[in-house]
């Protein structure tokens, strides 16, 4: 029983129903108690396929009214349904818990060999990828494929749709950046372009490392298709000014205005101790972040200046009479330009190391942050079912006293389904509270891998650069003392 | 070397800090006749200095003495020896720049009017270093007019000079006053016609291969030394701003690490100790190549512009020798007051000779002295850059030690 598996090339809107929570998916997966997502219901937006974190709604007219609790509906619903293979999908859910005993993770991506496609401005860079595993998910144990910059955002924005509103932190993508795109279109070979396009390349390596790292992402079958298929629709809207690009900003306005507006009765404080602590750190990482990169800055004029000087000393060596003397200043000079590329190399360090790690965890924080935020609409959506509830109560009780049976049997109805419906909220409400303490648990052991495995790697980098003063000043010394 | 914050009151001159410093020139330093800086005291808007002479000439009343000067004073001294007929053979030692506070006092202003958007610790920080810039301003400033003052008590016919007694030893106020707006007029029309004159003196090729040599060599000498300056500032500068950079970084990562609830909050703790430290020897690195790079090449600026002047002076008087034999010349062919023209012309004749002799051996000096000076300070340079350099790695890699073996 399986939904048609031919792929469409683009993303047709028209395909999807409003009722893709209807009677068809019943069919797709066994019941199976164990499954995390069992129950979960899911929100469907009437037009764009391509959901990014879709926070403006409230008892939406799209969101499907309750399924029997037989049926298993997942999250992954959408355009995506229509490409998977099920029983791949249904493997990976199921092992979801299992994943402490599974496979051990062992996989490595690189993106590598930018490479200019096309001309003018419809021309893209496109990016090799490179996996390589041991891991029972995958077919082979190496492979690549040729991938341009919105296929990444193509796939977080998948991802982002089927997985932040039940609580896992998805990493972001990389951000856009219509400059530094444009220069690389217009065909500029110059250093800036370049430095840009290793900036990119380096941020979508981490950016997969990251995405495949987590486990229940790693097995998600869009992931899956972009590591490993030869051929990927173009994700269009992606585009910042498309239809979808402007729905998102919509959406974003209007979460942030309902953010402020729910108040939330937290009866757990490991929530409101956790946001706290999320809140503070993005603050400080912000602040570090900004030092670091005034720090690449002041390196790279260091270097700038530091090889100006070199020329100029060695300038002057040259119009010193003194032959010892001018000697030395041309040694002195050779020195200082050979320091002129270790300060290059430092500032690399500096960013490509401490910079972007500073730089990824801040955007992961955010999308640490949005998930409390889903956490919050839930809250308040099952809230809002219990108000409906106890309202239609209190219209039931009255029309009792009326001869109206059919209204009151209509009354009746609707208060079963709205039973039904605070009992899925609660549901929901628990279910992505857990999630959350696992994925925040998650996150955090991470964190701290991170910041320790790249700081200490940042340190020895440092330890490089001193060796290597070293070693330069200890041969210019004996030149200097020659001088008579 | 560098003291950070202040020891009790503007009195920044230590114990050790006392006694000739010369760091710029090597000079040979002679019991007949020792000066030094041995206070100095900071005001509001000047700086006093206690100049303090050792002697065993019989010029002066004592053996043993110390006045206090302002620099207005040092340069009254200076600019009495420019103007001195006498020593127009002689490279005169150039004045000492004025000590210039005004950006480090501003910014210790600027501190001042923040300290309420910033925490105690991070106003703490920022004043002591700021104090500690100050410092180095400060000990730089005594270090140059020092020299100065070395300079002339070093030179066999300087050192004799009455009014360099005078200032040595008089210890009243001068009473030099700076130079009013008409006199620094004066200096300023001085200067263009000077360096008009220069150029058409320079056109006048020397028969005397030396000094053309010289010439040739000082005026390329002259503007490498200051484009090599310039550069050297513009590059510690640089450093300086890196070594700002890591010291916010320290205290972000002390913060964080105070706040975090994991395994980071050590790490990151000792990070920022780390940094803290490291970040004091950025500062320091950037300091000693102040003092003996950028400093150096000022000062040779300085000096090579003051070679290049008794090179002119040697050139104004060899047109006015010529000068004068021309019109010797002409006297002689009209046989009108030749003896006149001849008295000038031996007059002019004697005083260029006078200065090519005495300008020669103070070229030759120069030369010496130049090229003892950057041994000094590219081996002193050397030798602190691989100091620091090892005492970075060094708490690089025990830090590292400590890190790994924790995680």
């Amino acid at each position: 029983m399986c939904l048609s598996s031919s792929e469409p090339a683009s993303l047709p809107a028209e395909d999807i129903s409003t009722n893709s929570n209807g009677p068809k998916q019943d069919l797709l997966f066994d019941e199976d108690p164990e499954d995390l997502f069992a129950e979960a219901t899911e929100e469907v937006s009437l037009d764009s396929p391509e959901r990014d974190l879709l926070l403006s709604d409230g008892p939406s007219p799209a969101i499907t009214p309750i399924t029997p609790p037989t049926s298993v509906i997942t999250p992954c619903i959408g355009h995506s349904l229509l490409r998977i293979k099920f029983e791949q999908f249904q493997t990976c859910f199921l092992q979801i818990e299992e994943e402490e005993g599974g496979d051990l993770f062992d996989m490595n991506i690189s993106v590598s060999d930018p490479e200019k496609v096309g001309d003018g401005m419809n021309a893209y860079m496109a990016y090799k990828v490179t996996t390589k595993t041991s891991m029972s998910v995958f077919k082979r144990t190496e492979f690549s494929v040729k991938r341009r910059f919105s296929d990444f955002l193509g796939l977080h924005s998948k991802l982002a749709s089927k997985y932040l509103h039940v609580g896992y932190i998805v990493p972001p993508a990389p951000e856009k950046s219509i400059v530094g795109m444009t220069k690389v279109k217009v065909g500029k070979e110059d250093q800036s372009s370049n430095e840009f396009v290793e900036k990119r390349r380096s941020a979508l390596e981490r950016y997969l490392m990251r995405t495949v790292k987590h486990p229940v992402l790693l097995k998600d079958p869009d992931v899956l298709q972009f590591l490993e298929s030869s051929d990927l629709p173009r994700a269009v809207s992606t585009q910042a000014l498309s239809s979808a690009g402007l729905l998102r900003m919509v959406n974003k306005a209007a979460d942030a205005v309902n953010k402020m507006t729910i108040k939330m009765n937290e009866s757990d404080a490991w929530f409101e101790e956790k946001q706290q602590h999320f809140e503070n750190l993005d603050v400080q990482l912000r602040k570090l972040h900004a030092s670091v990169e005034s720090l690449v800055c002041h390196r790279k004029e260091l270097s700038v200046n530091t090889a100006q000087f070199a020329k100029s000393a060695a300038m002057l060596g040259n119009s010193e009479d003194h032959t010892a003397l001018s000697r030395a200043l041309s040694q002195l000079a050779e020195v200082e330009e050979k320091i002129d590329q270790l300060h290059q190399d430092q500032a690399n360090a500096d960013f490509y190391l401490f910079s972007e790690l500073l730089g990824d965890y801040v955007r992961l924080i955010t999308a640490v942050k949005g998930v409390f935020d889903h956490r919050m609409k839930t809250w308040q959506k099952w809230q809002d079912s219990q108000m409906l509830l106890q309202k239609k109560r209190e219209a039931e009780a009255k029309l009792q006293f009326t001869n109206k049976p059919d209204k009151l049997q209509q009354a009746k109805d609707e208060i079963k389904e709205l039973e039904g419906k605070v009992q899925q909220g609660e549901r929901d409400f628990e279910q992505i509270s857990k999630t959350i303490r696992k994925e925040v648990s998650r996150f955090e052991k991470d964190r701290v891998k991170d910041f320790k495995t790249i700081i200490i790697k940042y340190l020895e980098s440092l330890v490089q650069t001193q060796q290597q003063l070293i070693k330069y000043w200890e041969a210019f010394l004996p030149e200097a003392k020659a001088i008579s | 070397m560098m003291q950070e914050g202040l020891d009790d009151g503007p009195d920044f001159l230590s114990e050790e800090d006392r006694g000739p410093r010369a760091v710029n020139v090597d000079l040979q330093t002679d019991a007949t006749l020792q000066v030094d800086i041995s206070d100095a005291l900071s005001e509001r808007d000047k700086v006093k200095f206690t100049v303090h002479t050792k002697s065993t000439l019989p010029n002066f009343k004592q053996n043993e003495f110390s006045v206090v000067r302002q620099h207005e004073e040092f340069i009254w001294l200076h600019d009495s020896f420019v103007e001195n007929e006498d020593y127009a053979g002689y490279i005169i030692p150039p004045a000492p720049p004025r000590p210039d506070f005004d950006a480090s006092r501003e910014k210790l202003q600027k501190l001042g009017e923040g300290e309420g958007s910033m925490t105690k610790e991070e106003f703490t920080k920022m004043k002591q270093e700021l104090e500690a810039e100050y410092l180095a301003i400060f000990k730089k400033t005594v270090a140059m007019h020092e020299v100065f003052l070395c300079r002339v008590a070093a030179h066999p016919v300087l050192r004799k000079d009455l009014n360099f007694h005078v200032f040595l030893e008089y210890n009243q106020d001068l009473s030099v006053r700076g130079k009013n707006k008409k006199e620094k007029l004066e200096d300023f029309f001085k200067n263009v016609v000077k360096s008009a004159d220069g150029v058409l003196v320079a056109g006048v090729k020397d028969v005397d291969d030396f000094f053309e040599h010289e010439k040739t060599f000082l005026l390329e000498y002259h503007n490498r030394v200051k484009d090599a300056s310039a550069k050297s500032d513009k590059m510690i500068r640089s450093h300086k701003s890196a070594a700002d950079d890591i010291n916010r970084i320290a205290s972000s990562l002390y913060t964080l690490g105070t706040q975090d609830s994991t395994d980071l909050c050590k790490f990151f703790l000792k990070v920022s100790e780390l940094f803290e430290k490291t970040r004091k020897i950025e500062a320091r690195v950037a300091a000693d190549e102040d003092l003996k790079l950028a400093d150096l090449l000022k000062y040779y600026l300085r000096e090579s512009q003051a070679a290049k002047d008794l090179l002119y002076r040697r050139s104004r008087a060899l047109v006015d020798y010529e000068n004068a034999n021309k019109a010797l010349d002409k006297a002689r062919a009209k046989n009108r007051d030749v003896l006149q023209a001849e008295t000038s012309q031996q007059l002019c004749c004697h005083k260029f000779e006078k200065i090519s002799e005495s300008a020669k051996q103070e070229l030759i000096d120069f030369k010496t002295r130049r090229v003892a000076a950057f041994r000094k300070n590219l081996v002193e340079l050397a030798e602190l850059e691989l100091k620091h350099a090892k005492g970075n790695l060094q708490l690089l890699q025990s830090c590292l030690g400590v890190l790994k073996g924790n995680t």
